[in-house]
């Protein structure tokens, strides 16, 4: 099969235009590139947010897709669901009751309360397979890489029955050094915005890491390539700029607007923007049980937010952690709007950053909210007081 | 189950209410107690308490998500709330967890006496905000939280059983934790595990789920014999603090005695009941009576709800505990009724379709709450899905469980009065094609 469904940025004369490319693509809200690979009669694994083990899909021959809401109006799905909602289950809802995004499984995790209803909503209203895949909310047991390593194995074994294909340990090994080189190459990606951030501005960034969900992972691998060494040798000039944290992204993604707004008013040198597609911090094993070492890495060797509890990762430690090692002088720890686990943690990331003396802004967004000069002149204050304080 | 002759009718209608309610009483008094005493108690919550293990080591439960409702009931959640927000929560998360933030803030103090602290928290996954709540209690208490993990249905009616490969493994992952619970109240409490205690209490808690499971099919009776809503409230209280225990255990073999007797001397919970209703949801308790009288004041009655099956963390399932291999057999149990409960919140379409004949049922009252997405967000696709299945009328009324500023009484009943009119008119249009 073809492996280019991303030709835009290859046609692409400069950085900028490359990187104009993949913001066009993070803004269509028809997913072209999937709709390219079906054409080609691929399979597409759809997932919503945070985390999926997306080399079992792409092992089995499948494009596993990230489902993170889109900017649009959910005219299909509102009546699915009541108030009081975020709105990225209406979002994703709504790209496949239109038809914008076909998938031949959808696959969800028990993330949230509201989150966790979705394959039963998804199974109501399509014929293909709707799963649950339980990631151990217990990573403290002994037994939780056995049970999830034994998970995983049952999400192969549906993925094997969509494709008609089984799936063999060679297969899944040869995935996790493609995903192993993509994590790579994004941990480059975030060295550069922690380095220099006068680089890679926040929505640049924030585009060259979104597209990855959209396109086979061999693909990103090789924008990323082509990117990151002219990223490199940019050409910007430094400027004074707070260094600043943004946290609270996990799931709903703020819109691209704000994310732009923000590179444009201080650094953003480091993040929590769709942290699934870097929840793995390290490369996982390439010898061996490859589930096994896939169900390690997401125990052992992971990152964190707020809809995984670890005894092991307090969140607002983890939170510091961040802060520290990106040398950050404040923190923007945001919350989508209603949603519950991003604002319960709002209080115990604020009263540690309190303690710590740690600048913090408090805020909500929504990914469909298109007004932010009120928003930015808040931050724009906040940052001004720091820096001339 | 045979009534004693010398108990009369009067004595015998409303003992489970009354005795209930002094059971609750007792329960709260003794909880004050060992705060004063300043003894442990283990947080829990109603969907897998885990109450046979914590029994066997003689801790006090306390149940957060009864404590909050109570402050609604008694209608002071109002204050509750506003404190926690004060202190950082949004007004946009849960309303129980904001009033139990309140409760640790205020010492345990609550309108039904003291609420001791926490020694450990021990929580499942059925719902999220649960995690998030122990981590609040981790952070203010230094005490330790356990979550039991346990691996819900993959997806609608894909519950796996006994033998299978996927169930053997979700099992054999639900039984280590238990084993590590069990390590963590001997280290808690410095006692040794007591296999015999143990298996009394789960030979209790088999009472409890025979019965439970014996009350809600009594309800197919006509008239039904109790109002879910209210009167199951008040067994739901009973269901989940005395789990396990002699007093859990005979007072609900006393509840199905007096439901028996109601059922073979047709008395109903309405003298004239005029339609049989299902309710999906979670209680409004800032105007628990008031909400319940929208209904039964048009002769509409509440023969059953999903809370009766997943506020009893499953035990509408009837699971009955192997003695011989007490643990294995807790592990299977958990997971089974654990994972009934979940599917009581999200794929609840299947059982209430599964109902509507069996209960005679007239009508589906949906009631999501903003504090609970666990329960609410499905529900609007739910309706759709029934309504597409069946030719039954449906009511969808969205408010809360604790905060007063989202329940607008006036709207509601105008919601109210339509649907019975509707109701009204669907009778009538039938009695007229017969």
């Amino acid at each position: 099969m073809n492996t280019r469904f991303f030709e835009e940025w290859r046609t692409a004369g400069s950085l900028i235009e490359t990187l104009g490319a993949c913001q066009d693509l993070v803004e269509d809200p028809t997913f072209p590139t999937v709709k390219r690979w079906r054409e080609e009669g691929g399979q597409v694994l759809g997932h919503f947010q945070v985390y999926f083990p997306e080399e079992i899909a792409h092992a089995a021959g499948m494009l596993p897709v990230k489902m993170r809401g889109a900017p649009v109006e959910p005219h299909h799905a509102d009546s699915h669901f009541g108030s009081y909602l975020c709105s990225i289950l209406k979002t994703s809802l709504e790209v496949a009751l239109n038809g914008d995004l076909e998938l031949d499984i959808f696959v969800s995790h028990p993330i949230c309360d509201a989150a966790r209803n979705l394959a039963a909503i998804w199974g109501r209203n399509f014929d293909y397979p709707c799963q649950i895949l339980y990631l151990p909310q217990n990573p403290n047991s002994k037994h939780s890489v056995t049970y999830l390593r034994h998970e995983y194995d049952r999400m192969k074994r549906c993925v094997e029955e969509i494709t008609d294909r089984a799936v063999s340990d060679d297969d899944l090994h040869r995935s996790i050094v493609i995903f192993n080189e993509n994590r790579r190459l994004l941990r480059e990606l975030y060295t550069i915005k922690r380095n220099t951030p006068w680089r890679v501005t926040a929505d640049e960034a924030y585009c060259l890491l979104s597209v990855g969900g959209m396109i086979p992972r061999e693909e990103h691998n090789e924008l990323l390539k082509a990117v990151l060494p002219q990223l490199r040798d940019r050409n910007v000039k430094r400027e004074d700029r707070m260094r600043v944290v943004f946290e609270g992204a996990f799931c709903e993604q703020p819109p691209l607007d704000l994310v732009r707004m923000l590179g444009r008013i201080c650094y953003v040198v480091d993040d929590d923007f769709l942290i699934g597609l870097r929840w793995l911090i390290d490369d996982v094993d390439t010898s061996g049980d490859p589930l096994r070492n896939l169900a390690e890495s997401y125990i052992e060797h992971s990152s964190y937010s707020p809809v995984q509890h670890d005894n092991r990762k307090p969140k607002e430690d983890m939170l510091l952690e961040r802060v520290v090692a990106a040398n950050a002088e404040a923190v923007i720890v945001a919350a989508a709007k209603m949603c519950e686990p991003g604002l319960e943690e709002q209080v115990a990331y604020t009263r540690e950053l309190e303690d710590r003396n740690i600048p913090y802004f408090i805020s909500e967004f929504e990914e469909n909210m298109t007004s932010f000069d009120h928003l930015e002149m808040q931050v724009e204050t906040f940052l001004e007081n720091l820096l001339f304080a | 189950m045979q009534t004693e002759t010398t108990i009369t009718a009067e004595e015998l209608v409303g003992r489970g209410n009354r005795e209930g309610a002094q059971l609750f009483r007792d329960w709260f008094a003794s909880l004050t107690e060992t705060a004063e005493n300043g003894g442990p108690a283990a947080y829990v919550f109603v969907m897998g308490s885990m109450n046979e293990v914590l029994k066997t080591f003689d801790l006090p439960v306390v149940f957060p998500e009864i404590n909050s409702l109570q402050t609604a009931v008694r209608r002071v959640a109002h204050e509750f709330l506003d404190e926690a927000e004060d202190y950082g929560y949004s007004p946009d998360i849960c309303g129980y967890v904001k009033a139990d933030v309140s409760v640790q803030l205020r010492s345990g103090t609550h309108p039904m006496g003291r609420i001791p602290k926490p020694a450990l928290s021990v929580l499942t996954n059925a719902c999220n905000t649960y995690i998030k709540w122990a981590e609040i209690w981790e952070r203010m208490h230094h005490t330790p939280m356990f979550t039991i993990d346990v691996p819900g249905s993959r997806h609608a009616g894909g519950q796996t059983w006994s033998g299978d490969r996927d169930f053997e493994m979700d099992r054999g992952y639900v039984e280590a934790q238990i084993w590590e619970l069990i390590d963590l109240c001997e280290r808690i409490t410095g006692k040794k595990f007591d296999q015999d205690k143990f298996r009394e209490i789960l030979w209790y808690a088999n009472d409890m789920s025979i019965c439970w499971k014996r009350i809600i099919e009594l309800n197919k009776n006509s008239p039904s014999i109790f109002n879910a809503l209210t009167d199951g409230t008040i067994y739901l209280g009973v269901a989940n603090g005395f789990r396990g225990t002699r007093e859990g255990s005979e007072y609900f073999k006393r509840l199905v005695e007096e439901m028996e007797y109601k059922a073979a001397h047709g008395i109903g919970t309405m003298t004239d009941e005029k339609y049989r209703l299902v309710f999906v949801g979670v209680p409004c308790y800032p105007i628990f009576r008031r909400f319940n009288e929208l209904f039964t004041e048009w002769g509409g009655t509440f023969i059953n709800s999903t809370y009766l099956w997943f506020a009893s963390g499953g035990t509408n399932r009837g699971f009955e505990y192997d003695l011989k291999n007490p643990v294995a057999s807790l592990a299977e149990g958990f997971l089974i009724s654990v994972r009934d409960a979940m599917d009581s919140m999200f794929h609840q379409d299947r059982a209430v379709s599964d109902m509507i004949e069996d209960f005679k049922v007239d009508g589906v009252v949906y009631h999501p709450i903003k504090s609970c997405r666990t329960v609410s967000t499905g529900l609007a696709d739910a309706r759709r899905a029934l309504m597409k299945e069946h030719d039954i009328a449906t009511l969808f009324v969205e408010s809360d469980m604790m905060d007063r500023r989202v329940v607008s009484e006036a709207q509601m009943k105008n919601r109210i009065d339509a649907f019975f009119e509707g109701l009204a008119g669907r009778r009538d249009r039938a009695r007229i094609q017969a």
